[in-house]
């Protein structure tokens, strides 16, 4: 049970990350301003996507409250950083991001540090 | 001094990492102290909402939510997650504190690998990508 909430928590963060992120992005184009609470919430209801996000985010969400029901916040927290890793992979390869050698370096060592909290 | 829209960025960036591990402390304390029966049938997780507790950390996850999303949009999602991991320092430190949780040595030696790498990330340029063509 652990592990198959775990794979929810990991599976819909990465979908809802990948999609907020594009839709954020064109919507900060199109305004030319970072956009304030009240309107990302407009956002929300007029961007399909922004809001198949937020499901996926909701859906994340009630996996992560179950899982921290059973396990410690100190290890349901870093274990469910493994969607990191493949958002960074996925931002690189879907939205094309440019990941640069400090950029890179910085997130294995970020990377590295999940990985002995999460032990 | 900063401009004030980088300064604006850089107070978001704060609130972003620091409201996370809050709520998930909150919501942690909130659920242990509900009777372990989410685990017989996932419907439970709706009497959770109405635990005082978790209450607080559903709105302080919608508030994060708000202004990551806000963070987004100025901001890769390959930045913003490195960044923001400075907030599993805080969660492992609040883990400890309040919840009494034990906390070996290599979560603190992981807390301050955490902490270099997101030091290093923001230090990269926030953008690096021009938004899909395509508008909706």
């Amino acid at each position: 049970m652990k592990w198959l909430l775990l794979g929810i928590v990991i599976v819909s963060a990465v979908l809802g990350d990948l999609l907020q992120s594009r839709e954020m992005k064109i919507a900060g184009q199109n305004s030319g301003r970072m956009p304030g609470a009240v309107k990302v919430l407009r956002l929300i209801f007029e961007r399909r996507y922004l809001l198949l996000a937020i499901v996926s985010m909701a859906v994340s969400f009630f996996a992560f409250l179950a899982l921290v029901q059973t396990e410690p916040i100190s290890f349901a927290v870093p274990a469910s950083a493994g969607s990191f890793v493949i958002e960074t992979l996925l931002a690189k390869l879907w939205l094309k991001e440019s990941l640069s050698g400090r950029r890179t370096l910085g997130t294995l060592v970020v990377l590295a540090g999940i990985l002995l909290v999460a032990r | 001094m900063l401009p004030s829209g980088v300064a604006r960025v850089y107070r978001l960036i704060v609130l972003v990492t620091v409201l996370k591990p809050l709520s998930n402390l909150f919501l942690a304390w909130g659920m242990q102290r509900m009777p372990n029966m989410v685990s017989e049938h996932p419907l439970y997780l709706i009497q959770a909402l109405f635990e005082p507790l978790v209450v607080i950390g559903v709105l302080m996850q919608i508030g994060w939510l708000l202004l990551r999303m806000s963070l987004l949009s100025v901001a890769d999602l390959s930045y913003v997650l490195p960044v923001t991991a400075a907030g599993y320092v805080l969660s492992t430190f609040l883990g400890r504190t309040v919840l009494h949780e034990q906390v070996s040595v290599s979560r603190w030696v992981g807390a301050i690998l955490i902490s270099a790498g997101a030091a290093l990330v923001v230090s990269t340029p926030r953008i690096t990508s021009e938004p899909p063509r395509t508008a909706q």
